[in-house]
């Protein structure tokens, strides 16, 4: 294991998580203002996707593509949030769950019939194809590198805004007390589609950028939305910074684990059972990070004691 | 409003009237049907148990099912190539035997659900929901690296297990087998409900701070109850990798965790017969729509955005009005 | 000198700065009614709390038939009898009134781990439910659904599924919120009767109530208590007067 592979799956531990992170800082912002478990959050991820991949294709522009994948997710979230979850508002989670649940099926039905079982494809520029050289003598894809710049930078704004502008004292306020900020008149209702149209935003922007290096395809939202809720459960409901370094962490741990696992086992182990046993465990990594950090803090690293 | 019992007896009637039909009418197919709708049902039948009664949201009940299937399906293999299971700590032979692959599924099933509960059961309800979907994912993923025993194709057991006495290629025979044990976990169910622990457990489920006033760990009470649906989610999962005769990782899946919360919110939460007609509806509609559109799940898709936002307590709720009650 | 059944020692609850429950400390004697008065938001609902166990003190001890039972669960005190009533009520809605105390009669018999014959045939279980019921009134609306019945007939049942603890002591939530007149004049003459098998510790805002049944008061300001008394000791303090009426001066 020499020093140049560890730093490149570090890397990619990191560029995993970072993605991750868009996922979930909505997903937790919704859950923690407005109470609600929001199920269809990987449909925006998959909307923002096939979004991109249908302007790349038409124009050629990378960036036009994570435009029309932040309005289309954007405005899909605006308008379910509209049309559907406005009512489920105070509604038990398992109303929610349910809803929420349907508008996967619709949307993932509904872009199948669309476009196709078949994936689509969408391609990393020109200017941000190839290698880059790092300190160290580590090469490493320019375009993974620009995925981590970018979700650090979302990181940071996000960070900013709530904890600089108006509407980010009205989350922190809505976090608190929902009754109370109806009270004082702020106008809820379009908080809530603002926040929640931000977090598909996000959602959408992920799915396009991870798009370009994976497949884009019906289906490919749920899983990372699954992955965003371990997320959640370890950095705790409702905390940008919990959903941070739980991304990181989740990420690294699953980058990791799939190399080192197998190498681990290999150590005493024959090299065919170590890595078909490695690369098995490797796959239950998150799950049992997350079940360990369930035992030490129930409500996650930062949520609430 | 008709009458609940009624009701519950006409449900009946079809579940064993439609198959007696197609077995008179040699229609082999529609009995196999009838028996993909009978394991459902039983899956949800768990479920309803966890979640009608106790109030737990589990999106992850197919790790149940996909353990249950999966017992099975281990367990016939190593029978039908004739090697141990392990010989470690000693020799466990496979085994082509119902009886002791229903046990076997329902032990493995009832731990999980012990593991995962109390790991899920330490925090709020929220959590419950995303830890119970992130354990069926893990599950999905092992079994997909689990080359094993088929990876992501799965695996195919050539014959159908036995059970003593019985013809269990016969479809109608097997059909019997499955409706038998879905009445035995209905009943169950009956009293379960009505006896000491379901009235506690109900009680958790809608006001837990009482629970705790009177004197009743509520935590405790929703973990048995939780590895009781685990055990019959599983039962219904060895069940249903025999109906097929395969087993694959999409038994894991959250797609299937979705359609099991699916067969009892049609039906109706907490109702008896509930996960009955729910999965004789979602059976038929996969049946019926799916034959006319590759595309019928945008349709279940809005009819369960419909219940969900307008139609109070599925099909029971709507048919029968609200839960009579006892004396 | 009779030892007090129930007594806190400098109970104390903060929230950042906010100090919601302030250095309280007070008891309950066999065979009384200790009213506890005082403005909205003046701590009594987290005081409660902290007696019952649904929330932890900041500092303090709280003690129940001579034992300290600061560190144990508001379930394990419910247990050694000390009974609570809810201002809002706990109660589950879509069970009959019977089956609402009989799950109190479950709770004190510490076990629901029976499967089978049904609840309502358990003749222990049933015996003990019904009688709560007709003290408290209730038995002929016995098979009601409790989301059926009224207001007042709610805390009634709230009344009974305590009692089937047969406990020591109760802390009552202001069991007189939303009665109309003759509601309260009837919950006024059971708890009446009620003190004498157990003291009741009285958080209430009905002022004829307090007045009618209550052998001591402790006014609570801002979490603190600023006076404690006979009716009258109270009626003729200078600050209570102040806090009551200071603001319309």
């Amino acid at each position: 294991m020499t020093f140049v592979l560890f730093a490149e799956q570090l890397l990619n531990g990191l560029q995993f998580g970072i993605m991750l992170f868009l996922m979930a800082a909505g997903l937790t912002l919704i859950f923690g203002v407005m109470g609600l478990i929001n199920l269809a959050h990987g449909s925006f991820y998959m909307i923002g996707a096939f979004a991109a991949a249908a302007v790349a294709g038409a124009t050629g522009s990378f960036l036009l593509a994570l435009v029309a994948a932040l309005s289309a997710a954007a405005a899909a979230g605006a308008l379910v949030e509209l049309l559907v979850i406005r009512r489920l508002y105070g509604k038990d989670h398992l109303d929610q769950v349910l809803a929420t649940f349907a508008l996967i099926l619709i949307f993932s039905e509904g872009t199948r019939w669309i476009y196709g079982s078949f994936p689509l494809f969408l391609n990393i520029p020109d200017y941000l194809s190839g290698p880059i050289l790092l300190p160290g003598g580590i090469q490493y894809p320019l375009y993974r590198i620009t995925l981590i710049a970018v979700g650090l930078l979302v990181a940071l704004g996000l960070g900013l805004m709530i904890a600089k502008t108006r509407i980010g004292i009205q989350i922190r306020a809505g976090e608190n007390d929902r009754e109370m900020i109806a009270a004082l008149g702020i106008d809820i209702s379009k908080l809530y589609t603002l926040i929640f149209a931000l977090g598909a935003a996000l959602a959408g922007l992920a799915g396009a950028l991870v798009g370009a290096i994976q497949s884009v395809q019906v289906g490919m939202g749920e899983p990372v939305l699954i992955l965003a809720f371990v997320v959640i459960v370890i950095g705790g409901i409702g905390s940008i910074k919990g959903a941070l370094i739980g991304s990181i962490l989740v990420g690294l741990t699953d980058t990791l684990g799939g190399v080192f696992l197998p190498q681990l086992f290999k150590l005493f182990m024959e090299a065919s059972v170590a890595t078909s046993i490695g690369s098995s465990l490797a796959s239950m990594a998150i799950y049992f990070l997350m079940g360990a950090v369930l035992v030490w803090r129930p409500t996650g690293l930062f949520g609430a004691r | 409003m008709v009458n609940e019992r009624l009701f519950n007896l006409l449900i009946l009637a079809i579940l064993i009237g439609v198959p007696a039909w197609a077995y008179v009418s040699d229609e082999p197919f529609i009995i196999t049907l009838m028996t993909r709708a009978v394991v459902f049902a039983l899956a949800a039948v768990g479920l309803n148990i966890a979640l009608g009664l106790g109030g737990l949201v589990s999106l992850g009940h197919a790790v149940f099912f996909g353990i249950g299937g999966y017992a099975m399906g281990i367990l016939a293999f190593h029978a039908q190539t004739f090697t141990p299971v392990t010989e470690w700590p000693f020799v466990i032979e496979g085994t082509k035997s119902m009886p002791v692959i229903w046990l076997v599924a329902v032990v493995m099933s009832s731990l999980a659900a012990l593991v995962i509960g109390m790991l899920s059961l330490r925090t709020a309800g929220v959590y419950f929901i995303m830890i119970t979907l992130a354990f069926g994912q893990m599950f999905f993923f092992f079994t997909i690296s689990w080359s094993t025993y088929g990876g992501e194709d799965g695996l195919s057991v050539y014959v159908r297990n036995g059970f003593p006495g019985l013809n269990t290629l016969d479809p109608i025979q097997y059909f019997g087998i499955c409706l038998i044990i879905l009445m035995t976990a209905l009943t169950f169910n009956l009293f379960l409900a009505k006896s000491p622990f379901g009235l506690a457990l109900n009680a958790a489920r809608q006001t837990p701070q009482r629970v705790e006033t009177v004197g009743l760990n509520s935590t405790r009470l929703k973990l048995v109850a939780f590895v009781i649906s685990g055990a019959i989610t599983g039962l219904s999962g060895a069940l249903f990798a025999d109906l097929n005769r395969f087993v694959s990782p999409t038994m894991f899946s959250w797609q299937l965790s979705g359609e099991i919360i699916i067969f009892v919110i049609i039906g109706g939460v907490g109702r008896l017969f509930g996960p009955v007609v729910g999965a004789l509806v979602f059976v038929a509609l996969e049946h019926l729509l799916g034959g006319l559109s590759d595309y019928w799940h945008i349709y279940l898709g809005f009819l369960l955005l419909g219940i969900v936002l307008f139609g109070k307590g599925g099909l029971i709720g709507m048919i029968c009005g609200r839960e009579t009650v006892d004396a | 000198m009779l030892e007090p059944i129930l007594r806190t020692h400098g109970l104390t609850k903060s929230f950042g700065a906010l100090k919601a429950t302030d250095d309280v400390s007070i008891d309950l004697l066999p065979g009384e009614i200790h009213a506890v008065i005082g403005p909205n938001g003046a701590g009594k609902s987290t005081l409660i709390a902290q007696i019952c166990g649904t929330i932890k003190p900041s500092a303090g001890r709280v003690e129940f038939l001579g034992k300290d039972v600061t560190s144990i669960s508001a379930r394990q005190r419910s247990l050694t009898g000390l009974g609570r009533t809810f201002q809002i009520s706990a109660l589950a809605m879509e069970d009959t009134v019977l089956q609402n105390t009989v799950l109190g009669a479950l709770g004190a018999t510490g076990n629901p781990w029976r499967f089978v014959r049904p609840a309502l045939k358990h003749s222990e279980l049933r015996s003990v439910a019904e009688s709560a019921l007709e003290r408290v009134g209730l038995e002929d609306v016995m098979h009601t659904r409790t989301d059926e019945l009224s207001h007042g007939q709610r805390r009634q049942l709230e009344v009974a599924v305590a009692l089937t603890l047969d406990p020591r002591a109760f802390v009552m939530d202001e069991p007189m919120a939303g009665l109309g007149s003759e509601g309260s004049i009837r919950l006024t003459g059971f708890l009446d009767e009620l003190r004498n098998e157990a003291p009741i510790l009285l958080v209430e805002h009905d002022m004829d109530a307090v007045f009618a049944l209550a052998d001591r008061i402790s006014v609570l300001v801002y979490g603190k208590v600023i006076a404690t008394g006979s009716i009258e000791e109270i009626r003729k303090n200078a600050d209570v007067q102040e806090a009551y009426l200071g603001d319309e001066s």
